[in-house]
């Protein structure tokens, strides 16, 4: 097997042998790179010479015997997190030059635990869409399939981690936009719960929802990872200063008489039959591995895109009115005053998608519709979160597909916005509710595209997902199968 | 007929308030596309919300106060560093005022 090839804990057992070094591994990271980016097109950014200097001085840190959680261990980012030095567009033309003068916590933190940065992936624009091809800089393409789209936001993430040209990657979820793309792509994705992992220089969409998660290729990589990112940020205020266990401590330990809750709401027509099969059958592993499931109601499900539609567009169309071509990013040089500087610069330099969104979102906040819109949603929002309160009480962990359908091809979707807000119906009620979520591949369909399978939990019980996730993994023994690119 | 629930002339009053600008060919498009999202939107109306107390934020938290004390910030040349146009430590923006 190549380097690339292999999980965080199988090069970290190398390295710590002295099997291999970081100079190989991230080499391996490259050449994986040269042979398959071209078709793949997971990065806008690559960052091959710092790279490889990362790479040596993990190697020297390991010849003294300092080896950290991480080191050596190339780990991409998607480029929604600011990287002090390096340029960080969200997949928009008005960030297009944007170079960060500060590093995200997240980025501070993979570093402190060693990490090697390859690059920075690709992404829908500012983070809205589900499928990476609202990003300004081109469409990703899922490693299984190039003619399908890799899911989204984090498309760029998700195809880098499946794809071999990273170990792991950081992405962000605001409605789905880890465990979507990690379920399309085949690989494992964690939402942690609102709070968890500072958004600190993480590029804000929508403020209330916005978490950063890993990528990985296993969930034993998931928990290395969140041991690294999570914690209390005194930069962040909305994080929370809740203490963060070992997540490694949950690896490999039985669900025996665990109550998995089967919300019959996210079984519904318009599914994918090949989905809903692989799902089901993950319930009859789950209860192989001595685990019960039950049947739950989270009643509102039906409402969440509503609610998601709104109350992100409210956060987005506010937080996105700092892009008005003053203090950094594009400005279009054809206004004649203030005002047309502003709308000429934001008219060029956002997509379609997220001037779609920054319309709903301001009419949905302006005089004489707030109460109608924003605030209904909000109230709406209160029942979601107490569906899934109420859910809790009568199980351990929710199950649930984490999309409807397998991926979709390349601009199927791009001109019906409905139809593509549509494949994150499993994933949003997890932010609304602040609750953290994982998938997990289990399976293929007979085309050979991979099927996530979606495990929620309470707030803070990340570790909880990690065991169940990991008992999962192996009680299911889902075939080993690798994208041939 | 079908339901109209934003005019073409709304689109360009919140056009205005979020500073953005769409051609004749777009603006038709949007209208559309707004018009449909909202339609969608009407599914609210079906929920009983009568005394439920609004949620913005999923995780209940104080107000994140911290000391009132100087610490580490940009300078003033690296705050000016990504700015399309600056002169004499200042953003530099087209004129505001006739």
């Amino acid at each position: 097997m190549e380097l690339h090839e292999l999980t965080i804990h199988e090069l970290l057992d190398r390295l710590r042998a002295g099997e291999t070094t970081s100079a190989e591994i991230t080499a391996s990271v490259f050449g994986r790179i040269d042979a398959v980016e071209k078709e793949v097109h997971a990065y806008i950014t690559l960052m091959r010479e710092t790279a490889l200097a990362e790479a040596a001085r993990a190697d020297e840190r390991i010849r003294k015997g300092e080896i950290g959680a991480l080191t050596g261990i190339p780990i991409a980012l998607k480029d929604i997190c600011c990287t002090k030095g390096v340029r960080t567009t969200c997949g928009s033309r008005i960030l297009q030059n944007f170079i960060p003068p500060y590093n995200a916590t997240v980025v501070e933190k993979l570093r402190a635990a060693g990490a090697v940065f390859p690059g920075k992936t690709n992404m829908d624009e500012f983070a809205m869409g589900s499928s990476t091809e609202t990003s300004f800089f081109g469409v990703t393409r899922n490693p299984w399939d190039l003619d399908r789209i890799p899911g989204g936001s984090s498309g760029g993430s998700a195809a880098a981690v499946a794809a071999d040209e990273c170990i792991a990657a950081l992405g962000s979820d605001t409605g789905g936009s880890i465990r979507q793309p990690a379920a399309l792509c085949g690989v494992v994705g964690m939402k942690p719960t609102y709070g968890r992992v500072s958004r600190f220089g993480l590029v804000a969409f929508a403020s209330s929802l916005d978490q950063i998660g890993p990528f990985t290729k296993d969930v034993e990589d998931c928990a290395i990872v969140m041991n690294v990112i999570a914690g209390y940020d005194p930069r962040e205020s909305t994080s929370v200063p809740e203490e963060v266990p070992d997540y490694r401590r949950f690896l490999g330990k039985g669900i025996e008489g665990w109550r998995v809750g089967i919300p019959k709401e996210y079984f519904i027509a318009g599914i994918d039959p090949e989905v809903e099969a692989a799902v089901r059958r993950t319930i009859q592993v789950a209860e192989g591995a001595g685990a019960k499931c039950i049947e739950v109601s989270l009643p509102h499900t039906e409402y969440c895109l509503a609610v998601y539609y709104i109350v992100a567009p409210a956060e987005a169309c506010s937080n996105l009115a700092r892009y008005d071509g003053v203090k950094y990013g594009f400005r279009s040089e054809e206004g004649r005053d203030l005002m047309e500087m502003y709308k000429k610069t934001r008219a060029a330099g956002f997509g379609a998608e997220v001037k779609r969104r920054i319309m709903i979102g301001t009419y949905a906040l302006s005089s004489g519709y707030y109460d109608a819109y924003y605030k209904k949603a909000s109230q709406v929002r209160a029942l979601i979160k107490r569906d899934f309160d109420e859910a809790f009480a009568k199980c351990d962990v929710i199950l649930t597909p984490t999309t409807p359908t397998p991926a979709f091809r390349v601009g199927e979707r791009t001109d019906d916005p409905m139809q593509m807000y549509l494949s994150d119906i499993f994933t949003i009620s997890t932010n609304l509710a602040g609750i953290p979520g994982i998938s997990v591949p289990c399976g293929f369909t007979a085309a050979g595209l991979p099927v996530g399978v979606q495990f929620l939990a309470g707030h803070f019980q990340e570790g909880r997902l990690i065991q169940f996730a990991s008992a999962y993994e192996k009680h299911a023994q889902i075939e080993k199968r690798r994208p041939t690119l | 007929m079908e339901k109209i629930r934003i005019s073409k002339e709304e689109v360009a009053h919140v056009a205005h308030l979020a500073r953005l600008e769409f051609g004749a060919e777009e603006m038709e498009k949007f209208t559309s596309q707004l018009n449909d999202i909202l339609l969608y939107m009407d599914k609210l109306g079906e929920v009983d919300t009568a005394g439920v107390e609004p949620v913005t934020h999923a995780i209940a938290r104080k107000n994140a106060f911290r000391e009132d004390a100087v610490g580490a910030s940009l300078p003033p040349e690296v705050s000016l560093a990504n700015a399309p146009e600056a002169r004499g430590g200042c953003f530099q923006v087209p004129k505001v005022i006739e």
